[in-house]
């Protein structure tokens, strides 16, 4: 029973947060709106048991990825209306046509998935954190080892990206001035 | 009133047709990514309501890696654009036609 209310409760929480973030025309609204439906996801996860998934929604989530936008759009005009896009009625079309077909392939799912056995199945008086390292550590091994290479690629990318020259503006800068500065990180847009 | 699995099913699905909507409406790249977010955690939430009705723990995995990946695209994405509002002062979709594609 209260496992229903909950799910209901956060379910509604949790689209009309994605809603306003999808809808609204201002930055600092749709961040906002986004951080606060990242943390009610993570309600699901813990309904769902999966506790150690909720902590690390929590934390990366909320805590990286959306201070990470917080701090990419101190560099944006944030204040000045988003505009919209006219949208093509043909890709319009496409994606609705996806989006039906999707549908009916999750509503089929279930059926499918009665003759799906489990290959790790969940042990008894084991917690979830405790099981979730286990299989991590075991099964899960190169992926994971990957996963934190890959972690590593792209904060070196994010720091030679955003980090240097952070004191020149190049938007005030003439394109000959661009490209003859010393190191060539940045790509060259063309068209001198 | 049981919670069944059609019922994260239909939640993730909705949330996915959110996010699907975002990716057509915006123009503006931030925007985009946002969407892109709500894409990446309606999958999320299909995920482990599967692993959890079937009992098995490869759903959660894959729930990890791929918060994983955005982590990633986020701060690469980011990078990008960044060095991209610096030069042209616009981070509009349209306006990103310097390869005259």
């Amino acid at each position: 029973m209260f496992e229903a209310i909950a799910f209901y409760l956060f379910a509604a929480l949790t689209i009309v947060m994605f809603t306003i973030t999808v809808m609204t025309s201002q930055a600092l609204y749709a961040i906002t709106a986004m951080a606060a439906g990242m943390i009610f996801i993570s309600a699901f996860f813990f309904i769902l048991g999966a506790d150690f998934l909720g902590a690390i929604q929590i934390i990366v989530y909320t805590g990286a990825v959306m201070a990470l936008y917080a701090f990419g759009m101190m560099f944006f005009d944030t204040t000045r209306d988003v505009v919209e896009k006219r949208t093509n009625p043909q890709i319009v079309f496409v994606l609705g046509v996806l989006a039906a077909v999707m549908v009916v392939a999750i509503f089929v799912a279930p059926i499918v998935s009665n003759n799906i056995q489990a290959l790790y199945p969940i042990q008894e008086g084991v917690g979830n954190s405790q099981a979730v390292g286990m299989v991590l550590f075991t099964k899960y091994l190169v992926p994971f080892e990957l996963a934190a290479v890959m972690l590593l690629v792209s904060m070196i990318g994010g720091i030679i990206l955003a980090g240097k020259k952070m004191d020149k503006s190049l938007t005030l800068m003439a394109e000959e001035d661009i490209s003859t500065m010393d190191d060539g990180f940045e790509p060259q847009a063309g068209g001198h | 009133m049981e919670i069944t699995l059609s019922h994260y099913l239909v939640l993730s699905t909705i949330l996915f047709a959110i996010g699907l909507v975002g990716v057509m409406r915006r123009k503006n790249l931030l925007m985009l990514f946002f969407a892109t977010e709500i894409l990446l955690n309606a999958t999320n939430i299909a995920f482990a309501a599967i692993s959890h009705y079937i009992g098995d723990l490869s759903g959660q995995m894959f729930a990890f890696f791929i918060i994983a990946i955005a982590a990633s695209e986020v701060a690469i994405g980011l990078g990008l654009l960044i060095v991209w509002y610096k030069r042209t002062g616009k981070i509009d979709l349209d306006q990103m036609n310097s390869m005259r594609g």
